[in-house]
């Protein structure tokens, strides 16, 4: 069992970078064959979306530039980047060293990716806080996002974002417990089936196949959306009352409840059930569309930026999805820096 | 669990069509509201109404209301 807490670290700040360029769903004639985009949009909360000719460092070093900025972090004082993403800028090498470089990191800093998306940020977290809870590792940044170049622009849930966390060793900080969890067996409910070793690229790889109403190759991500909804609506529950139980604490008390971006509808279900009121389950679907392993900073750093930077909040947060794979944090940001929302121009 | 509550939680999800025109026997992915995301609020009413967790297949091979019911029940 994958529960963890570890503590005497912090987290210091959080930053975001979106692309400027931004889309409505109400003005896209071709949402589906299905359905309408009023529909869409009622279903799944994503009105507008970022999105643009760049990638994910591209998002990520204008915002890692700034929260360091603001942090007052000289570039040499950071010891680990962990960057997690399932659409790097390559397939090889590790989006984090092309980052350590852009960013102008010391080369005696770690770097290394996490392959993963919708819980990504929560197991991104947990992987650094544990390796810098022992005060080796003093100052380390999470980068967490996708910029889906491969998938048409018109795909109407995803959005581009980068979001950067940055963390601090800081002898006495409060606990930060986890549980963590991973079903194989729905691997292929959301996938990208053609271009890995399994299925190389071949013609049919670029023949459009229809899925609920839109048309996409085997090299662009598709999902299995019911699948993922009844996924979503048992398993994120689930993680959260698992690691209230484990680690003896009632849930119901914590000010908010930060869940993966996935749909509003999934995330309605999945508040409704652990008794949450809409009003302490923020949520930036509206304007940013589901952002896979961004959306829980995402949220935190848009929605919850006056409180965070103003005071001592506990926050309970759950990422769940492509895997498929879930994690929850119960942790406590105070008076954290935040940056303005960073748009990046093409 | 009964089969005309089922019905009646079920033709809830529509919007645009009548109650009336859901039956036990409607083969309901002919129904012309019918889409991938109606098909969501019913995994949802089958949560929230039933506990009970259906997946994409058990959606997919259901033909009538009545098939859906039946699902249900045996996973109740």
């Amino acid at each position: 069992m994958a529960f963890l807490s570890y503590r005497n670290v912090r987290v210091a700040g959080m930053s975001v970078g979106v692309p400027k360029h931004k889309i409505c769903n109400l003005d896209a004639a071709d949402i589906s064959k299905d359905y309408d985009a009023a529909s869409f949009i009622e279903v799944t909360g994503v009105k507008e979306r970022r999105i643009g000719e760049l990638t994910v460092s591209d998002l990520a070093i204008p915002a890692a530039n700034q929260l360091l900025d603001e942090l007052g972090w000289e570039k040499p004082s950071v010891d680990g980047l962990v960057v997690v993403t399932q659409h790097g800028d390559y397939i090889v090498p590790a989006t984090s060293c092309i980052i350590q470089e852009r960013l102008g990191l010391s080369k005696e800093c770690m770097a290394m990716d996490i392959s993963l998306g919708c819980s990504g940020w929560v197991y991104g977290l947990s992987s650094l806080v544990g390796m810098m809870s022992s005060g080796n590792l003093r100052r380390c940044l999470l980068i967490c996002g996708d910029a889906r170049r491969r998938v048409e622009f018109n795909d109407p849930l995803f959005g581009f974002a980068a979001t950067v966390t940055a963390l601090e060793y800081k002898e006495g900080a409060e606990n930060i417990c986890f549980h963590l969890g991973t079903d194989g067996s729905g691997y292929d409910a959301i996938i990208i089936p053609d271009g890995g070793a399994r299925n190389q690229i071949t013609p049919s790889s670029f023949i459009p196949q229809e899925i609920d109403g839109r048309e996409y190759t085997p090299l662009q991500s598709r999902m299995k959306g019911m699948d993922v909804f009844s996924f979503g609506i048992t398993t994120a529950p689930k993680s959260v009352k698992k690691l209230a139980e484990h680690f003896g604490f009632d849930y119901t008390s914590y000010d908010y409840l930060v869940l993966h971006q996935a749909n509003m509808k999934m995330n309605a279900m999945i508040a409704k059930k652990l008794k949450f009121l809409p009003e302490k389950v923020p949520s930036s679907m509206w304007n940013f569309g589901n952002t896979s392993s961004a959306s829980i900073p995402l949220t935190i750093a848009t929605q919850l930026r006056e409180c965070c930077t103003q005071g001592l909040v506990r926050l309970l947060c759950c990422g769940f999805g492509v895997g498929l794979s879930w994690g929850t944090v119960a942790l406590e940001v105070e008076n954290i820096i935040i940056p303005d929302l960073i748009e990046i121009e093409e | 669990m009964e089969l005309k509550e089922f019905i009646e939680n079920f033709a809830a999800q529509f919007d645009d069509t009548d109650a009336s025109e859901i039956k036990a026997e409607t083969v309901f992915k002919e129904l012309d509201e019918w889409s991938s995301l109606i098909a969501l609020s019913v995994i949802a009413m089958a949560d929230e109404e039933y506990e009970v967790t259906l997946k994409g297949d058990d959606i997919r091979n259901a033909s009538t209301v009545e098939d859906l019911f039946n699902t249900v029940k045996s996973k109740a």
